[in-house]
């Protein structure tokens, strides 16, 4: 039997007797940078596919959810820093081996394109913002018009760079969190792929809310039954690589098979945010009347309380030496 | 130059006179400590060992906290030491999060994260770290690695020691003399 007792009394606010260095603000920017990288990554393919027509809801009008949620993520990132005004020194250097560093840089240039996605697309489909706009239109030397046309002759690049930047956006939001090898439940290569596939999927339940024709949402339905079916097995690899891991790992496990997180994460995140959706998903596909915002909602708030247990779980586990 | 510290367990008493010091030294604020002692007691009664270890900052030389520093603020200066440059840091808490040891701490009124130096301002000037100047055991050395006849080298090729969590593979440079 081992003890081990702080003589000291170390006591210090937010790391003793566990870390508590990241709060809600960091679960709910992963979970909005996953959902905003879904939805535009969905909205850039199906424009590339040339679907635009059939699919107005995927490429035309799910589109908003993206900048406002990266807005919002964003300053939700910004409240959790303690150092605010040194803010832009994460622009200052470019640095390969720290994940957070290439996170910062690739919101710098989405959230920009995001917005400018949303305006080329305004005129279809907000129209009555179009007369609100008239005052900006006076202004001459703005010459917004010029700029919307040169937008729309633009989508396709713009489509063309949405697809690796998503992506990365995506996969960054996990491996932020398994790059820190002092953390045990985050320590796993799968965090990555899991936090991608969780982000498209909640990306599909936002488009789900947009979509008016039956073409289109028994489609996106498909695409989020088969990243639902994924995120499964990639979470049950999580749990096997852990188990064949080393003690600190296996400690680890334990947070989420037999502790303070179970309940949390098999009642609301395995039932409520991915199984009862996969039922009702499929349900609808096959012909029963089931209102779509039931497992689009459902799987929303799922993904963001499994980001919620990811990262106060895991900052729970540590080396203990 | 390779700074390294090594510590004697088996002449700590666990005073905490190392902790004082440096608060006192490097201003640390109230609450909030960068360095500390563990207690470890092993064994069933009667049988017990306990070992005492003052503890700090590693400055690693596979740092993990400058690995995941988006800004560059945590660096590794020469002689090995671990530094944070306050007006690069962001508070991110990326690095705290890194730590295996949790040997960082956010400045409560600076923000800026903050830790053990290995009192480099003292170093500059040829002095010892305060911990070590302090020490009635006298238990703790510090010196260079690099040069073979230093104090800290000799007592590495002669004692058995250790390091903290070898296996998060960080290569600590503050050794414990165990026997």
């Amino acid at each position: 039997m081992q003890e081990e007792i702080f003589v000291s009394g170390r006591h210090i606010p937010n790391i003793d007797p566990y870390l508590q260095i990241w709060h809600w603000e960091i679960s709910l920017y992963l979970f909005l940078g996953g959902l905003a990288a879904g939805v535009l990554f969905f909205a850039a393919l199906f424009y590339l596919l040339k679907k635009e027509d059939e699919m107005p809801a995927t490429v035309k009008y799910a589109p908003i959810i993206a900048p406002i949620a990266l807005i919002i993520g964003l300053a939700a990132l910004f409240f959790d820093l303690t150092h605010k005004l040194y803010v832009w020194q994460l622009y200052t250097t470019v640095r390969i081996q720290s994940p957070m560093s290439w996170g910062a840089w690739v919101l710098l240039i989405t959230t920009p394109i995001s917005i400018l996605w949303v305006f080329s697309y305004y005129r279809e489909t907000y129209p009555k913002l179009e007369a609100k706009l008239q005052t900006f239109k006076r202004l001459k030397f703005l010459k917004l018009e010029t700029f919307e046309k040169f937008l729309i002759k633009n989508r396709k690049v713009m489509a063309i760079a949405l697809i690796p930047l998503t992506l990365v956006l995506g996969i960054y939001t996990g491996i932020l969190l398994s790059a820190f090898n002092a953390r045990p439940l985050w320590n796993t290569a799968i965090l990555g792929p899991l936090f991608l596939t969780s982000g498209l999927s909640t990306g599909a339940a936002g488009i789900l809310l947009f979509t008016k024709n039956h073409f289109e949402r028994t489609l996106i339905s498909k695409i989020d039954l088969a990243l639902i079916f994924i995120e499964l097995a990639l979470i049950v690899h999580m749990f096997m690589s852990m188990y064949a891991g080393s003690q600190v790992q296996l400690e680890a496990m334990e947070v989420l098979l037999g502790g303070s997180y179970t309940v949390m994460f098999f009642v609301f995140v395995i039932i409520l945010g991915l199984l009862v959706p996969f039922t009702l998903e499929l349900s609808e596909i096959i012909g029963f009347k089931v209102p779509i915002i039931a497992p689009a909602i459902l799987i929303l708030i799922g993904g963001l309380i499994f980001r919620i247990v990811m990262v106060n779980a895991g900052q729970l586990t540590r080396y203990l030496y | 130059m390779r700074y390294a510290m090594v510590i004697d367990t088996l002449k700590c008493v666990g005073c905490s006179d190392c902790v004082v010091a440096c608060q006192t030294e490097n201003n640390v604020p109230m609450g909030y400590c960068r360095d500390w002692v563990t207690e470890t007691v092993d064994g069933t009664y009667p049988n017990v060992e306990l070992e005492l270890k003052s503890e700090r900052c590693n400055h690693c030389d596979n740092a993990p906290c400058v690995r995941c520093c988006p800004t560059g603020a945590s660096h590794i200066v020469e002689g090995g030491v671990v530094l944070v440059t306050h007006d690069e840091c962001i508070g991110c808490g990326a690095c705290i999060e890194a730590c295996p040891y949790d040997a960082r701490y956010q400045h409560p009124e600076g923000g800026y994260v903050d830790k053990c130096t290995f009192c480099h301002h003292r170093l500059e000037k040829g002095q010892n770290p305060a911990c070590v100047e302090v020490c009635p055991t006298k238990c703790m050395y510090f010196g260079d690695l690099d040069d073979p006849t230093s104090e800290v080298s000799s007592l590495l090729q002669t004692r058995k020691h250790k390091v903290l969590a070898p296996e998060a593979g960080t290569s600590p440079n503050v050794y414990y003399l165990i026997k």
